[in-house]
C-alpha cells in the first residue's frame, strides 16, 4: 500500500512539475481548399512540411469540392459558426469575399502577428488583384495564371511559318496571316481555338491593350461602376474573330478548357490560348507533334502592351477565431510564401511562383533554361507596370457577368447576333446584376 | 357487414401520424417558406446585412427576357422528355409483354439504365456525342455528312439533352407500363381477338384504356422528373448553352444560387418553379385524370 501512495504521489508531483501547456495540443488550422488529385497531394505536402518544421500549430488541409462548392461550404459554416481559418477562394468571389465583413484581412494579420513583409517583393500583378482601393492585401494570393498561347510547331513548318517568339508578342494582324496560312496550305483543318473565351478574349484582351473592362477603375473604385466592354475596339476583335469562323481560321470549342484542348490535341485546330496551367496538361496528353507557347497577341496600334491579368484564386482568412490561431495562420501564410514552398509548388502545379524572391531563386538555378515553356506566362505578366485598368476586375455576380458573356458570345459564334448587339446585350445585362449586387450592399 | 375498427382515445390517432406530420413540416414546409422569405430579400451570402425589398426579385425576373425564354426552354424540354419516354416506355413494355422467353432477363436488362445516376448517364451521352471527342458524333459527321454541333447550336444541344434524359426515363416508365399490362385480364383481348379485331385495335380500344392510370401517373412523374432531376444531365453535357438554349430553370436557379450567390433572385426562381409545378400537376389532375379509367 505505502509504495502504492508513493508513486501516486510521484505521479501528482511530476504533473505539477510540468505544466499542463507543456502537453497541450499544437492549435489547430484549419484550410478549406479546393485542389483535387495531383494539385491536392501537393498542398498536403506542403501542410505537412509546415506541420514538421515547428510544434505549436497543426494546419488541417480538407478538400472542399471545385471552387463553387468549397465557398459555398464557407459560407454555410460561417453562418453556422463553424468556418475554418482558411478559405480558398477563386478570383471571381473577390468582390463578394472584401464586402462580406466576415474576413480579416492579410495585410492586417500578418501586421497584427508581427510580421514586416516586403510587399513589393511579390509579382504585382498578382497582389493586385486582391488588393482594395487603398492599395491593401486582402487575400493571399495562392494559384496564380494567365492566359498563354500555344501552337502547333510541326503543322506551322508544315505550313511554312518560323517559330514565334516566346518574349515579343506577334500582332493579331500577323496571327491572321498565320492562321491563313495553316488552312490555305492545308496543314491544319482550322486555325485557332480558345479556351475560357471571356477571360481570355474579353479580360485579358482589355487588360493587355488597357481598356476599361468596367468603369470605376474596373469596379475598384465602387459598386456603381458600368461593364464598358462594348467599346468599338472589343467589338472589332469579336468582329475579327467571327469573320475568321467564316474561313476557319476560328473555331469555337466550348466555353471551358475541355473542348478547345481536344481540338488541340486532336490537331484539328494549330493554335490554341490557354492558361499557363494548360502546358502541364499538353505535357501529359501530347506524344505525337511538338508544340511550343508564345505570349498571347497583341494589336499593331499597341506599342507598349500591359500586362495580362490573372486567374486562379486566394486564401482568405475568416473572422472568429483566437487570437493564437490567427498566430499560427500568419505563420503558416508566411511559410507558403518562402522559396522552398513557391518552387516545389510552381514545379509541380505550374502555377506562378508569387514572389521575385523565388523568381530569381528559380532563375539563378537555371530553371527557366531548362524550362523555358514557364518564361512565357512570367514574362508576359510582369512586362509593364499594372495600370487601374490591367490590374484586375472588381465586380460583383462576376460569375453571373462571365456567364452572360459567354451566351452572348456563342449568340455571335452561331450567327445569331452581330458582336455589336451580342456585346451591347452583355453590358446591359451584366448592369442589371451589377445593380442588383449595388442594391444589396448599400 | 362490414367490420371497422375504432380507436378509443381521441388522441392516439393524431399521435400516430404525428411523425409523418413533423418529418413533412420540417423538411417541406418548413425550406419551402424559408424560401419564400429569402425570395423577398437582398442579402449577402454571409448573412450579414439583408434587407426586405418586397418584389424586386421577382420583378427582376420577369422583366428579364431571358428568364421568360427559360421558362419556354423548360417547358419544351420536359413535354419532349415526357413524350420521348412514355412513347418508348410503352412501345418497349407492350414489345416484352409479348416475349415469351427469357422474360424475366429481358425486363431485367431493360430496367437497368434506371439505376444509372443522371450525371453519369450525361457523361456517357458527352462521350457519345461531344463534337470534338464523341465517337458516333465524330461518325455521324464524317459518313453522313451531318453538321452535328451541340457547342455551338442549340437545336443539336436540346436534342442531345432530350435523348439523354429521356433514355434513362424509359426504363422507369417500362417497369410501370409492363406492371399494368400485366394486370390486364387476358380474356378481354382474347374475346376482342374472337371479334376478329386486330391487334393494332385491340391495343388502342382496350389495352389503353385500361392503361390510362398507369399512363397518367406516369406523366406527372415524368413532367417532374424532367423538371427537376435532369439537372445532373445539364450540369454534365451543356451547363445551360449554347447562348442559354439549354438553361432550364433549375439549373439556372443552381447558377444564380449556388454558383453566383445572389440567394434573392434563386430564392424567388425556386418559389417560380414551385408554382409552377404545382398549376401543372393540378392542371393535369383536374382535366387528365376525368379521362382515366381506374376500375377494368
Amino acid at each position: 500500500m505505502k509504495i502504492l501512495k508513493l508513486f501516486l504521489l510521484a505521479i501528482v508531483a511530476a504533473c505539477l512539475a510540468f505544466p499542463v501547456s507543456a502537453f497541450a495540443k499544437p492549435v489547430t488550422i484549419n484550410w478549406w481548399h479546393a485542389m483535387r488529385s495531383a494539385r491536392g497531394k501537393v498542398v498536403d505536402k506542403m501542410i505537412q512540411d509546415f506541420n514538421e518544421s515547428q510544434s505549436d500549430y497543426h494546419v488541417v488541409g480538407t478538400f472542399k469540392g471545385n471552387y463553387d462548392e468549397t465557398m459555398n461550404a464557407g459560407v454555410a459554416a460561417f453562418r453556422a459558426k463553424k468556418q475554418p481559418h482558411i478559405l480558398q477562394v477563386f478570383e471571381v468571389g473577390t468582390q463578394t469575399m472584401m464586402l462580406s465583413g466576415a474576413v480579416y484581412p492579410v495585410h492586417k494579420l500578418m501586421k497584427d502577428a508581427g510580421y514586416e513583409i516586403d510587399w513589393s517583393n511579390y509579382l504585382q500583378a498578382v497582389l493586385s488583384y486582391y488588393m482594395n482601393s487603398d492599395g491593401d492585401l486582402m487575400s493571399m494570393p495562392f494559384n496564380s495564371s494567365t492566359p498563354i498561347m500555344y501552337y502547333n510547331v510541326d503543322q506551322f513548318k508544315k505550313a511554312g511559318i518560323a517559330p514565334l517568339s516566346k518574349t515579343d508578342p506577334i500582332t493579331w494582324d500577323e496571327l491572321g496571316e498565320i492562321t491563313k496560312k495553316l488552312v490555305d496550305s492545308g496543314a491544319a483543318p482550322y486555325g485557332m481555338v480558345t479556351a475560357w473565351q471571356s477571360w481570355t478574349q474579353i479580360e485579358n484582351y482589355s487588360a493587355i491593350h488597357n481598356l476599361a473592362f468596367a468603369s470605376k477603375a474596373n469596379g475598384y473604385e465602387g459598386l456603381d461602376c458600368e461593364l464598358q466592354i462594348n467599346n468599338p475596339k472589343v467589338i472589332a476583335h469579336i468582329e475579327r474573330l467571327k469573320n475568321w469562323t467564316q474561313d476557319k481560321r476560328f473555331m469555337y470549342g466550348g466555353q471551358k478548357y475541355q473542348g478547345p484542348k481536344s481540338e488541340f490535341i486532336a490537331q484539328n485546330a494549330a493554335v490554341y490560348i490557354d492558361s499557363i496551367s494548360g502546358i502541364a496538361k499538353l505535357q501529359k496528353a501530347v506524344n505525337d507533334f511538338t508544340w511550343d507557347a508564345a505570349p498571347l497577341p497583341v494589336e499593331s496600334w499597341m506599342k507598349k502592351p500591359q500586362n495580362s491579368i490573372i486567374g486562379g484564386a486566394s486564401l482568405w482568412v475568416l473572422q472568429g477565431h483566437t487570437k493564437e490561431e490567427y498566430k499560427g495562420v500568419a505563420a503558416f501564410l508566411k511559410f507558403l510564401a518562402n522559396n522552398e514552398m513557391q518552387e516545389y509548388w510552381h514545379k509541380q502545379t505550374g502555377y506562378f511562383p508569387i514572389t521575385l524572391n523565388a523568381y530569381e531563386d528559380l532563375k539563378s538555378k537555371g530553371y527557366y533554361e531548362e524550362n523555358p515553356l514557364q518564361t512565357v506566362g512570367i514574362n508576359q505578366l510582369n512586362r509593364a507596370t499594372p495600370t487601374k485598368i490591367s490590374r484586375g476586375l472588381r465586380l460583383g455576380y462576376f460569375v453571373q457577368i462571365r456567364n452572360i458573356i459567354n451566351e452572348e458570345l456563342e449568340l455571335v459564334w452561331n450567327g445569331n447576333k452581330t458582336p455589336k448587339e451580342a456585346l451591347d446585350s452583355a453590358v446591359s445585362r451584366s448592369n442589371e446584376q451589377l445593380r442588383t449586387f449595388e442594391k444589396t450592399y448599400k | 357487414m362490414i367490420k371497422r375498427a375504432f380507436f378509443k382515445s381521441k388522441f392516439l390517432p393524431y399521435l400516430l401520424i404525428l411523425p409523418q406530420i413533423v418529418i413533412t413540416l420540417t423538411f417541406f414546409y418548413w425550406p419551402a417558406l424559408q424560401g419564400i422569405i429569402q425570395s423577398t430579400l437582398l442579402s449577402d451570402p454571409f448573412g450579414r446585412q439583408s434587407k426586405f425589398v418586397w418584389f424586386y426579385n421577382y420583378i427582376a425576373l420577369f422583366t428579364d427576357p431571358l428568364y421568360l425564354k427559360s421558362i419556354f426552354t423548360t417547358l419544351v424540354f420536359s413535354l419532349a422528355v415526357a413524350a420521348v419516354s412514355l412513347f418508348f416506355g410503352l412501345f418497349i413494355a407492350t414489345m416484352a409483354n409479348r416475349a415469351l422467353q427469357a422474360t424475366a432477363v429481358v425486363r431485367t436488362m431493360l430496367i437497368w439504365p434506371y439505376a444509372v445516376a443522371p450525371a453519369i448517364s450525361g457523361i456517357m451521352w458527352l462521350f457519345l456525342l461531344h463534337p470534338s471527342y464523341g465517337v458516333v458524333a465524330l461518325g455521324i459527321k464524317k459518313w453522313f455528312g451531318v453538321n452535328w454541333n451541340p457547342v455551338l447550336n442549340g437545336t443539336d444541344a436540346m436534342v442531345m439533352i432530350i435523348m439523354a434524359s429521356a433514355w434513362k426515363q424509359i426504363s422507369y416508365n417500362f417497369v410501370f407500363f409492363m406492371a399494368g399490362l400485366q394486370a390486364i385480364p387476358k380474356s378481354l383481348i382474347e374475346a376482342a381477338a374472337m371479334d376478329g379485331a386486330s391487334p393494332f385495335r385491340r391495343f388502342v380500344t382496350i389495352t389503353l384504356p385500361l392503361l390510362s392510370p398507369t399512363f397518367f401517373f406516369l406523366s406527372v412523374m415524368n413532367i417532374i422528373y424532367s423538371f427537376f432531376e435532369t439537372f445532373g444531365i445539364i450540369h454534365t453535357i451543356t451547363q445551360g448553352g449554347p447562348g442559354g438554349a439549354t438553361n432550364i430553370l433549375v439549373y439556372k436557379v443552381y447558377q444564380d444560387g449556388f454558383v453566383g450567390l445572389n440567394l434573392g433572385s434563386s430564392a424567388a426562381q425556386s418559389v417560380v418553379l414551385m408554382s409552377l409545378i404545382i398549376l401543372i400537376t393540378a392542371l393535369q389532375f383536374k382535366f387528365v385524370e376525368k379521362k382515366v379509367q381506374y376500375t377494368g
